[in-house]
Parts: structure tokens; sequence; C-alpha cells
């Protein structure tokens, strides 16, 4: 197959503006807040210059735009240690114990600075009930800082009315890259609405960054920001499996659906080590809607059960079943234990599975009019009904409107419960990203900080100056909002001692400006080239749009990889063949088309999407057992064998060559054995 | 599903070089009509509705049709989006309507401080866990 190239002969030659700045930060989420906070702090009296590139506008953008119900890390009275103890009971015994321990012993003055900003939290009042932030400021309940009590959904969790989380915190880290302008004197380092596509590493030294290029969104113009180090938060990966909605309602992914594997992608084309990246999540969520249901579980107490009313969490056959494959992990009922128990009963006709709310409700109800009698007790009542829409008018519109649309009052009926197509991400439940460098105070192997190849800085990753943080920090997952904001902040402050360390360097990369440009605008030039040939533009077969590279990828994942309509079953047979599809698939993204700029930003977000499914598959290929049930299984390894894969795989992308190396890398553990940890 | 603009309320925000919907919204969905000077979705199909555009709306003119490749019709969320708070309307399909109204922030948009009272950075600490604004020695694992 012929390549295509851009000469610019076809579509027009975009301004270029290159940026010379100290640290970049990429990405505009929770994690580069945190980033842009902290840095400027640092930065300003060196006169060291922090940019920040969002691709969309930094007050609603990354996972947290649409805004949340809880903050699901705060230590508060917990020890960090019980913190690693769940995460890596969760996450099915592989973790890197060090990064989640720092990230425990961080996290509580983030939460607790979004308070002081203006986040309104939940306080436990007098009574035992919940006062939402107007309550208890009235009450004169204390700040977290002070000790105020928050209301507890789980042992990690605390409650919050978050409609806007995200604009409290953004606005915080927009007034932190103010100060930093005000002490360099550059007029501009926040850009939104500019897609980075690539990074560039240093023309001397091959395995160190140096530049990354994007393009506005906007208006044709390309940047190219050179920098002495970067921090990398630009999240996961959604809507890379065929979803189970197909049309429109694809669009209501459980994850943010803007988040296009940008993260991974950028990070492994610069030659970045990844670890656990055969790590999925599958959340078990309301129907369609993806509606939380972490609130209903731990706050309402509600059950879950098949359609005949039975625990499937609780059923000796079932149990003993996943057992004899999946050994002493199905004991602690993780997360992708219960989804396993959950398809179990699924694929015996027993479901629709139901969140029983209307039990719940009914036990609330009984136990309020009991104890406070009938109008205290219905007044209680009516504020709990309304905790329980927040919760999805928080964080989850559409399942309101989706129970509103099927009449549904979950006081009434239950609710339908489902496990959704696999995302990959590396903050929520999940643990896929980069093998990153940890503290060297927690007794971590020295292989793991003192003796990292790239030097022994926090959270960066085996690509010198490049720092990982949020979805895209690997072995570490159960961060959350808060979680990867501290972690912003951990891998920012790192990124400053490595660059005052090496305050000599300055970037070069071997590619001209030009060079960038025609790389970036590809998909443009071959659209103007061959547009005209056909009298439908869509139809063409010089071409793919944006929107049949998602849809092939999302086909070839569904149906190799492990997606819903395997009921999450793979083999070495199936990832073969996928890959082989995916192959031909990466080819044709030489043929990309893009007729305007919405689409030429699709282009690449799906071209950052097939190279994180392909690391995915290429890492299920390659640990030979079912690590995660209920998430994936190897139909050829149907068990957990911890006797030959209870180590990290960890795999390295090589660009120029086109080639993966893939790896075991030893496990160890910090934190002793113990009697499991709940959510 | 998606949002829609409201032909007669959109006035493509005229005054501004671009649209608030096209300026919020996270996925770049939001595009502007320039003949007709409206807005309107061009990718209904990767709407989270997350209702960014709905609530930053000057002329209430957008608002959301769930998604009807699972969703009856018939029922409508609307929010209405203040200074500290945000109140919300939901119509169900039968007519039942449910009102709400929620804190959302207990500061003044745009008075957030960040570095106020807080610790200049010590940078012979650069190198230590925890951050700026740590005052206490940080745990360690405990064998």
């Amino acid at each position: 197959m012929e390549k295509e190239t851009c000469t610019f002969s076809f579509c027009k030659k975009p301004e270029i503006e290159t940026v010379e700045t100290d640290l970049l930060l990429i990405g505009g989420g929770m994690a580069c807040c945190g980033a842009a906070f902290e840095a400027a702090r640092w930065a300003n009296p060196k006169k060291i210059k922090i940019t920040m590139v969002d691709k969309a506008a930094t007050d609603r953008s990354g996972a947290v735009a649409m805004g949340l119900s809880a903050i699901n890390t705060y230590m508060g009275e917990n020890d960090p240690v019980d913190y690693v103890k769940m995460v890596r009971n969760d996450l099915m015994g592989i973790v890197r114990e060090d990064l989640i321990y720092d990230l425990g012993r961080h996290v509580d003055d983030s939460v607790q600075l979004f308070e002081e900003w203006g986040l309104p939290i939940w306080k436990l009042g007098d009574d035992g009930f919940s006062l939402d932030g107007f309550q208890a400021k009235e009450a004169g309940k204390g700040m977290l800082k002070d000790g105020g009590k928050p209301v507890r959904s789980g042992k990690w969790q605390i409650m919050i009315n978050g409609e806007s989380y995200k604009v409290i915190v953004a606005e915080a880290a927009k007034k932190a890259l103010e100060t930093n302008r005000a002490a360099t004197g550059v007029k501009t380092n926040h850009y939104e609405r500019v897609f980075i596509v690539k990074l560039y590493n240093d023309a001397k030294e091959p395995n160190r960054v140096a530049a990354a290029a994007g393009f506005s969104v906007r208006e044709n113009k390309i940047y190219v920001f050179k920098a002495k180090a970067m921090v990398l938060a630009a999240g996961g990966a959604v809507n890379v499996f065929r979803p189970r909605s197909t049309q429109e309602g694809q669009g209501r992914a459980w994850y943010p659906v803007w988040n296009s594997g940008s993260g991974y992608a950028l990070g492994l084309q610069a030659g970045a080590e990844l670890t656990m990246m055969e790590n999925r999540f599958v959340p078990a969520r309301f129907k369609d809607g993806y509606g939380p249901v972490g609130a209903w579980f731990l706050f309402f107490k509600a059950k879950a059960t098949n359609s005949l009313g039975e625990d499937y969490c609780a059923n000796p056959e079932a149990l003993a079943e996943a057992k004899a494959k999946y050994g002493k992990y199905v004991d602690n009922l993780g997360t992708a234990i219960r989804n396993h128990l959950m398809m179990r009963d699924m694929k015996l006709g027993k479901g629709p599975i139901l969140m029983r709310t209307d039990q719940a409700m009914a036990a609330i109800n009984k136990t309020f009019m009991e104890k406070l009698g009938e109008k205290e007790g219905a007044k209680k009542v009516k504020h709990l009904v309304a905790e329980a829409w927040e919760d999805f008018l928080d964080m989850a519109i559409g399942q309101a409107g989706l129970w509103a649309a099927k009449n549904v009052e979950p006081d009434k009926v239950p609710s339908e419960i489902m496990p959704t197509e696999p995302y990959l991400l590396g903050s929520h439940a999940g643990c896929a990203g980069f093998w990153c460098c940890g503290p060297d105070d927690l007794g971590a192997p020295e292989e793991w900080n003192k003796k990292w190849p790239a030097g022994n800085y926090n959270r960066q990753s085996t690509v010198k100056g490049l720092f990982m943080c949020g979805d895209i920090c690997g072995a570490s997952g159960h961060k959350f909002s808060s979680g990867s904001h501290a972690e912003g902040r951990i891998a920012a402050k790192a990124a400053l001692a490595f660059m005052a360390d090496n305050a000599s360097y300055t970037p070069t990369i071997n590619e001209t400006p030009d060079h960038l440009a025609a790389e970036l605008y590809l998909p443009f030039e071959v659209y103007e080239k061959y547009k005209t040939y056909t009298t439908a533009p869509e139809i063409n077969p010089n071409y793919i749009k944006p929107k049949m590279l998602q849809t092939r990828l999302q086909k070839i994942a569904d149906e190799y990889f492990g997606g819903i309509s395997t009921w999450y079953m793979t083999s070495k047979t199936m990832l073969e063949e996928g890959l082989r599809l995916l192959q031909m698939l990466k080819e044709d993204t030489s043929k990309m088309a893009a007729s305007n700029l919405h689409e030429l930003m699709r282009c690449w977000e799906n071209y950052h999407r097939i190279l994180s499914v392909e690391a995915h598959a290429r890492h299920i290929l390659f640990r030979e057992e079912s690590r995660y049930p209920g998430y994936y299984y190897r139909g050829d390894f149907d068990l957990v064998d911890d006797k030959n894969w209870k180590c990290f795989v960890n795999s390295k992308y090589d660009l120029a060559k086109d080639t993966w190396e893939v790896k075991k890398v030893p496990y160890a553990q910090l934190v002793e054995d113990a009697a499991p940890v709940k959510h | 599903m998606p949002s829609y603009v409201i032909t007669e309320k959109c006035d493509g925000c005229k005054a501004q070089d671009k649209t608030a919907c096209q300026y919020i919204c996270p996925n770049d969905l939001m595009t502007l009509n320039r003949d007709l000077m409206k807005a309107y979705n061009q990718e209904p199909d990767q709407c989270w509705e997350c209702y960014n555009c709905v609530k930053i709306c000057p002329q209430q003119a957008i608002e959301i049709r769930a998604y009807q490749d699972f969703a009856p019709l018939g029922a409508n969320v609307i929010p209405m989006r203040g200074t500290d708070s945000i109140m919300w309307t939901i119509k169900f399909r039968n007519g039942k309507l449910q009102r709400f109204k929620f804190p959302i922030r207990t500061t003044a948009e745009g008075s957030v401080d960040p570095y106020k009272g807080k610790p200049d950075a010590d940078w012979a600490k650069i190198k230590q866990p925890g951050f700026f604004t740590t005052s206490k020695p940080m745990p360690v694992i405990k064998k």
C-alpha cells in the first residue's frame, strides 16, 4: 500500500509557533491542576517557567468535568498502610506498594485545600445524620483541616456537593499559573484547545524527552513546546472496545468519552516503559446510564441480587467453582471477582441483575421512623432521597434522565446493573500505566528508586525528564480525583528537582518545525487530495475517516481481545488474530482523513486509542493466566497462577521499528499480609 | 444523548468571538453555524451528557434529549446553576416532577487565592517527601 505524505500541496500550511518553556504540563485534569498548583510555588522564586496545555477548557476538562458526588480517597483517621492493603486486594495482588503508600500519605493535603477553595464537603451532624456543605457551615462544623468530621460513605470515601469540583480546582490552578506569569514575565502559559499529538526525544540524548507537538483545535496553527521536563497526565482510554450502546448512547461511556488514550500513546511513543497494561476496568454500573453504584452500595446499604432475589456473591457452589480456579483471591471478593460471580448468574439466565434500591430505602425508612418518629423520620427520608438523586446529578446526569424516562423511582422499584465494556485507566479501580520511579524512603527495592536508570526522581518514567501521574502512572490504582491531584503535585515537585540537577540542559530535536507540521496535518492533506474523487466524501477508497477508524478498532478489540461480545473471553489464538488485524488498522492510519480541525483531533485521538489497545492486547498475550477474572479471561489459561505470574508485566515500544519488548519484572511486597481491608 | 439547541432561543452569543457552549464543551462538540448564527452539536454520539453547555448557556437555549437508543421519550432534566447552588427540575415520562437544590461552592467564584496563608517553598526540601505546604514529617511504612 502506497504511503501518503504531506507536502502542503493540497492543504494549507498552518502557522507554526515554537514555545520555549521549562516545565510542560500536558493535560488539564485533576493531575495537571495539582501539578500547576505545586510547581508554581517552587518555581516562582527561581523564575522557572511552567506551561499547561489542555485539549479542552480547564474549567471543565478531564474526568471530573461533569462533577463528582464523592471524593474516593481521603485518609483522615486511616493509616496509609491499610490503604495499600485495600488497593492490593482489589487489584489482585500485583501493585506498586511504594507508589500507593506515597499517594496515601500525601493525598489529604489536596482534599483539605479543595475545601478551603470552596468545595462543599458533607459533615456529620450532632444527631449522626449528614449535613450538606452549606448546612455544615451554618451549623458551625469545622473544616477537615481543623478536625471536622466528614460523612464517610465507605472507609476511604467522603461525600461532597461536587457539581463545581473541577471549576474550583481549575480556578486554583489558573491562579497559580498567573503567579508564574508574573514571576517570569511570560505572557501566555496556559493553552486551552491545543491537542498534543506526539512527544519528541532529544537530538543528542535519545532517551530524553525534549519537545511536544500539537495543534490548535480552533485555528490553523501548530505548536511546538520545548521543555526541560514534562508532566504527562493526558488520561486513560475510553471507547476503545465496542461499547454496549453503539449509536448515540455510546457517548454515555462510564468514564469520560474524551479520554482517548493520549496519555498512554504519548508516553509509549517516546519509549517509556509500560506496566500492567493487561489490567482493565469493567465496572458494574446501572445499565445504559452508567450511573454510580458506590453510594447505593456503601451509603444506602443496598444489595445487588439476581432476579430470583439471590445474592450471587454468596452462592457456595459458585464460590467453590471460582476458588478452584482463582484461589485465595476469591475470599476477598474484590471488584473483579464480584463481576465474575455476577456474570455467572447472567449466563445461567438468572438476570437481570438488580440493585435493590427499593428494599434499601424501605429499610432506611423503617429505621428512621422507629428512631425519629413519623414527622422527623419522613423529613430525613426526603433528605435521603434527595441525596440519592444528587449522587447522579453531580456526576452522571444522564442516569437521572434515564430513570426519569423509565419512570424509575428508586424507593419503589429496583434498577438493573450490568458490567460495562472494558476501560483502560490507572487512577480509578484499574492500574494500567507507565513504570515509574517511586519514593526512596519506603523500603522498596532500589531498582525502583535509587538505581532508576533515568535518575531517582519520584514518578519519573524510564524516559529522562518525562513524569507520569493520574490515569497513566501504573500499578497504583484507587487514586481517584483527589489522589490524581496529589500525584500531579508529587510529580511536578520531582520534575523541578530533576531540572535543578540538570540546569544546563537545553532541549533540541532533530525534526524541523515544518516536518512536525507536515506530520500532524497529514490527515488534512489526504482529505484535500482525494475529496473530489467521489460524489460523497464519506465514501472514498483513498482514505479512512476518524469515525470508521474508531469503529474498526472497537470491533477488533471487542471480538478478539475479550470484549462484551465474548463475555470478556480471549486466548493466544484470538489475541494473535486480533493483533494481525490491528496491524493493518495501524497501517491504515497513514490514510486518515480530516475535513476540519475537529476531525483532525478525532483522527489523532483514535490513533492514540489504537496504540493503547495494542499495548493492552500484547500484555494480555504475554501473561499466561487470567489475573483479572470478571474483567477478562484467557480461555487457554483460565486460572490465577501465582507461582508463575505473581509479577509485573512491563513492555517497551520501539517507534522506529514498530516492535514491542515484553518482560516479567519481580513483584515486591512492602506491606505485610493481614486481614483484608474493605472498601 | 445529546445536547440540542432551541432555534428560537440561541443568539449565537453574537457579541463574543466564540459561543459559550463552544468554549466549554469538554469534547469539542458544540459549534456555530455561521450562516444561521446558531450553535449546534456536531457529533451527538460523542456527547457524555455532562450538561456543561446547558449550564453555561446565557440564553438557556440548550437542553438534553436522552439517548434514544435506550431511553424512552418524554422526560427531561433541567438545571439552573447559580453562583453558590444549583436547582434541578426532573420531569418524568409520566409527568411527575421532582425538584432539588444543592450547594455548589462555599466561596465566591474567582475568589480563590491559592497561596494565601501558605508557606513559601523551601528548596532545601525539594527532594524530601511532602509538599511545600507540609509542616510535619511524612510517615513511612513501619516493619
